[in-house]
């Protein structure tokens, strides 16, 4: 592999020490007393990771093979009857499907915005301090506080997305927002770009800040224009960024819950439910917790294997080092 | 280190056993019904209860201090938490098997659940003053002849209207039929005032319109057997649907009503209190969150028992509702049933002179001051038949069921004969 090659010789270029320096020898009884305090000082953060993170995925697939309502012994065992009524049931597919609505937009949608604000923000201009705080600060709002406050706004009748659409002539869409099965979902995308995208704007102008500013000086001279620096320059540069920024938004529209609970709780008439609340509506609401976790199962699944094929994909080669090693291709 | 650990390890062991020793002696006394406290004379136990609002934040503390200072022997600790918290904080609690001594209850399906399963105390025989409250406050904790639970409130559902919109839209006397009512709703579009404020988000208050009628349809009894034979498809549950498709494709609801909530901004009790919609179906509570979320229609404000369906098997004295109530767990120590009598009985007018519950004592009817909790709770004494809330009287997957599928009907997902199909299916998979 020739990136490997290049990296391994411009190391030693740098470094100009023996790539491998040789070990300070050790007897075999002192290297085990090694691994025994390296487990020792492991056992706190295993014990909490065992307890807290393994065990309850390790109790909820199992729980997900039995018909129970919380209360008594696991004594029902119906093998993956659960997981055959979650693939029949519309409304289960049907949070599978808004879950992908979700994601397209947010890529299509709100990460190409938040990288045109992070470029603009990037030019010398007055007071952009000041413009990437106030776009950031939705960010650091709490989801139910987010939720509580466009539930304000687009409160039927006296809210201010009412008063808006009435202004410019648009009376069609007062009083729907979230109101209504067709247009909850799009309200409820406008409301995560304002909360998200100030997030992704932030991991971009970071990028940015590392495109060394030699590389567009010198595409300059070379008499590159704006587009062409943009789209050959500093848009394979920010590869790494972007991927991160990707992964990150459609990890988050998977799991989606607070905003939406606090908002709709999934309605009207499951429209925009997602899979979370599916959960929470099964495992707290209707004490089939047997079936919720089935849900969550399948929730844990769909994120465990897109993170496992993106890593190992798209990931790869962010993940192993040298930032600007295969940004070119 | 390797000689002391030994005998530390052996002293933890033994503190740890004599503890386990003394707290079994202390549930074996407390279990036994007829012994007496523990050796000390001391007797102390948990009481959760969900009064975090006003009146009974200030109102429950005093009684129990009352209590214990009668009583010094007895401690109780209190908590106190908010509605949605304690039943998820219950509900994580029932999985682990204990309950705290006292506790809050609403009755129907959760409590049955937890009798099934033998953690609440059978009340029955250790209830010898019960023949002092009123049967209907009872009946949401009564499964098989056997009471579970001691109620201190109970309500009813029914249409609290505005007296000056129906005047506006030229309607004498509140209907008492389901044909005058759906004539009324036509009134009151033809004067462009909208006749019915609804909840859409929070589904519960819709589950009113379909359980009402489903009660007045095909009457109490139907729905009891419908309960233990798993079966929601007999007609008149599906004639139940049909006539609320007939006031839905009146569009009798407010604008957007499927995403209001109930004592949110702008929801269902702000848009009643502020006047902007002439009826809601509601329980007692309906005029205090009509005055906390939007304004007080005062005398403007006024009560009609749901109408009774032509050629339907329910009368017009049968009530829906529920109230609240407290359920011992199974080996609780007597006194906390002790402190239940005490807070009943003794505290009744205080609890009535609060203005926050409604009478479950016998007689007690008469310490009620506000004219609109006067009706009800005379419509409460009056009433020949009583059913709980569905959603609290079915096993919890049923009754959120009967929400969603009659929020669909509402929304018009789905047909009266579909709801009765989701409602079954969810009955035989619960």
């Amino acid at each position: 592999m020739p990136s490997a090659e290049t990296t391994l010789t411009k190391e030693r270029t740098d470094r100009a020490v023996p790539p491998h320096p040789p070990a300070p020898v050790r007897s075999r009884p002192r290297a085990w007393g090694d691994w025994a305090s390296v487990a020792w000082f492991l056992v706190p953060a295993l014990v909490l990771f065992l307890v807290f993170v393994l065990a309850p995925i390790v109790v909820a697939v199992y729980t997900g093979f039995f018909k129970w309502g919380g209360i008594g012994p696991l004594d029902d065992f119906v093998g993956f009857a659960n997981y055959t009524k979650l693939f029949g049931d519309p409304v289960f597919l049907g949070d599978l499907g808004r879950g992908l609505y979700l994601i397209v937009l947010s890529i299509t949608v709100q990460l190409p915005f938040a990288l045109f604000t992070a470029v603009l923000l990037n030019q010398r201009l007055r007071g952009r301090a000041v413009y990437r705080m106030l776009f950031f600060a939705p960010y650091i709002l709490s989801e139910v506080v987010t939720a509580v406050l466009f539930t304000m706004i687009f409160l039927p009748g006296t809210g201010m997305a009412d008063h808006l659409v009435g202004l410019v002539g648009l009376e069609g869409l007062q009083g729907k927002w979230l109101a209504d099965p067709s247009t909850v979902m799009p309200t409820l995308f406008v409301v995560m770009i304002w909360k998200y995208f100030g997030f992704h704007m932030m991991l971009f102008l970071a990028g940015l800040q590392s495109i060394p500013s030699e590389i567009l000086e010198a595409a300059a001279i070379d008499g590159a224009g704006a587009w062409q620096r943009f789209r050959h320059v500093t848009l394979p540069l920010l590869g790494p960024t972007i991927r991160i920024s990707v992964f990150l938004s459609i990890i988050g529209s998977i799991q989606l819950f607070d905003l939406v609970w606090v908002m709709t709780a999934g309605g009207p008439n499951h429209s925009s439910e997602t899979m979370a609340i599916a959960m929470f509506q099964f495992g707290f609401k209707r004490y089939q917790v047997g079936y919720a976790s089935a849900i969550s199962v399948v929730l844990f699944m769909i994120s465990l294997v897109f993170s496992l094929f993106y890593q190992r994909y798209v990931l790869r080669r962010d993940l192993s080092g040298a930032v600007t090693a295969g940004g070119g291709r | 280190m390797a000689s002391t650990l030994p005998s530390r390890r052996s002293f933890l062991a033994l503190s740890g056993l004599s503890a386990l020793s003394v707290s079994l002696t202390a549930a074996c006394g407390a279990g036994d019904s007829g012994g007496g406290p523990a050796a000390d004379g001391t007797v102390s136990f948990a009481w959760w209860n969900i009064a975090t609002t006003e009146p009974g934040k200030s109102l429950f503390p005093q009684i129990s201090a009352a209590f214990t200072a009668a009583h010094p022997n007895i401690t109780i600790n209190t908590t106190s938490l908010e509605n949605e918290a304690f039943k998820s904080k219950l509900t994580a609690t029932t999985s682990s098997g204990k309950l705290p001594d006292v506790f809050q209850t609403w009755g129907g399906g959760v409590l049955r659940q937890q009798a099934d399963a033998g953690l609440v105390e059978d009340l029955t025989d250790l209830l010898d003053w019960s023949s002092r409250l009123t049967p209907v406050s009872l009946e949401a904790y009564q499964f098989d002849g056997r009471t579970y639970a001691v109620p201190y409130d109970i309500g009813m559902v029914g249409f609290w209207y505005n007296r000056k919109l129906f005047a506006r839209a030229g309607i004498t006397s509140p209907p008492a039929t389901w044909a005058e009512l759906l004539e009324d709703v036509r009134k009151l579009k033809a004067a462009g005032i909208t006749p019915i404020a609804l909840a859409g988000k929070e589904k519960w208050p819709g589950h009113y319109y379909w359980a009402y009628l489903a009660m007045r349809v095909a009457g109490l009894p139907a729905l009891q057997e419908a309960a233990t034979t798993k079966d929601f498809t007999g007609a008149g549950f599906v004639r139940a649907g049909a006539h609320l498709k007939e006031l839905v494709d009146l569009q009798p609801f407010q604008p957007a009503f499927l995403g209001a909530g109930y004592a949110t901004p702008g929801g269902q009790a702000a848009t009643m209190g502020n006047g902007k919609a002439a009826m809601e179906l509601m329980g007692q509570w309906g005029p205090s969150v009509q005055k906390d979320a939007g304004a007080d229609l005062g005398p403007d404000l006024g009560f009609f028992p749901f109408p009774t369906v032509e050629g339907g098997a329910g009368r017009a004295t049968d009530v829906f509702g529920g109230g609240g109530g407290f359920a011992l767990r199974k080996g609780a120590p007597k006194e906390a049933l002790d402190f239940l009598k005490f807070f009943v009985l003794e505290n009744e007018p205080k609890l009535l002179a609060s203005n926050g519950y409604l009478p479950v004592v016998k007689g007690a009817e008469s310490l009620l001051t506000d004219a609109n909790k006067k009706v009800v709770a005379e419509s409460l004494t009056k009433a020949t038949g009583f059913q709980l809330f569905l959603d609290q009287a079915y096993p919890p997957a049923v009754g959120q069921e009967v929400n969603d599928s009659v929020a669909d009907l509402i929304a018009g997902r789905k047909t009266p004969e579909q709801v009765t199909a989701s409602i079954t299916e969810a009955a035989k998979g619960a």
